[in-house]
């Protein structure tokens, strides 16, 4: 936070606000963010059916059309950015992420592995 | 930002007596609204994650009944996902509206938002009914049950959104453009984005995945 950006804005914005625009600019922003997104959208459902590509990379291309498009949805339509203005917006979402990266990597990680060091079925029926 | 215009104070004088003139004071409540809003829609996006890890950990377990690539059908979930995408953009320019205190492109921007969420509904209770009434209900199958539970909390939450929308609509056209209404507004607008965010993840994991798969 410099003093620079800090004589520019002396208070935050509520996550969705945008700086002083005019009306254009921020319908251009939305204009773009959805030619953005619908492009990303599209893409998604191309990869998804098409044997063009190497097939074992599908999965992963379209997890990461979707983050892209989830980042799009943040800058052009939450308004969600890196501004010093919007610093708090920033920390709460780093933090939601944190915790979804735990919770669904985490119970992906476990399940996993838990189905790989189980002892087979019949072993188990045996013990009891 | 507070923080640092107190900093220099805290010392001297903990309860900012006197600093009152220097002091920039508690932040509107305008963003202290739309703060505490996101803050619930990120609570919200991780009780969808733990939806998203059940299905993760469920989607194989099919107990002999079909899988995800045989009852997806694309070509609604492609319609689905325009509608959705469509009706974000439309409630941005309804905010926009808004703001400028502009009452027929408000109507108009969320009346347009909510003729695409109802067919994004009706669509998705289609596909439900039609897998129920083929024997494919949440009780068949582990995997069915997760994809019911998460496809179905989605669309929970955007029936939520459309009756909310509604309100809105109501609350400007009997209160008019007042600040508490604009600030509902405002939260308003950010459930919307955040639900058309959950749905990216929802149709890529769900739908695109589990046909790829």
């Amino acid at each position: 936070m410099s003093d620079q950006s800090h004589a520019r804005t002396d208070h935050d914005l509520a996550p969705g606000e945008e700086e002083q625009h005019s009306v254009g600019t921020r319908i251009l922003g939305y204009v773009v963010g959805l030619a953005l997104a619908l492009l990303l959208t599209a893409t998604s459902f191309f990869i998804a059916g098409t044997d063009l590509v190497w097939q074992p990379s599908i999965p992963v291309a379209l997890i990461v059309l979707a983050i892209a498009q989830m980042g799009v949805h943040l800058v052009f339509f939450l308004h969600i950015t890196t501004g010093p203005d919007n610093t708090n917006n920033v920390l709460a979402l780093a933090f939601g992420l944190l915790v979804v990266f735990l919770v669904v990597g985490g119970t992906v990680w476990i399940m996993a592995h838990l189905n790989a060091n189980m002892p087979p079925m019949d072993h188990i029926i045996r013990m009891q | 930002m507070a923080m640092t215009a107190t900093a220099g104070h805290a010392q001297a004088d903990p309860h900012h007596i006197g600093v009152v003139t220097e002091h920039p004071g508690p932040a509107p409540k305008r963003i202290v609204t739309a703060y505490g809003f996101w803050i619930f829609l990120l609570s919200d996006i991780v009780m969808f994650s733990c939806f998203f890890a059940a299905y993760a950990v469920l989607s194989g377990q099919t107990a002999d009944g079909p899988k995800g690539s045989e009852i997806f059908e694309q070509r609604n979930v492609a319609i689905e996902t325009v509608c959705l995408l469509l009706s974000s953009f439309t409630c941005g320019m309804a905010s926009i509206a808004a703001d400028v205190r502009n009452r027929f492109w408000f109507y108009l921007g969320m009346t347009v938002t909510c003729v695409l969420g109802l067919i994004f509904l009706v669509i998705e209770l289609r596909e439900f009914a039609d897998l129920v009434a083929r024997g494919y209900g949440p009780s068949r199958s582990a995997f069915l049950t997760a994809f019911f539970s998460l496809v179905g909390c989605h669309g929970l939450h955007v029936s939520a959104g459309v009756l909310w929308l509604l309100t809105m609509m109501a609350q400007v056209f009997a209160k008019g453009f007042r600040a508490d209404v604009l600030r509902r507004m405002m939260c308003f607008a950010l459930f919307w984005h955040a639900l058309d965010i959950v749905w990216v993840g929802v149709f890529s994991v769900v739908y695109l995945l589990g046909s790829a798969a």
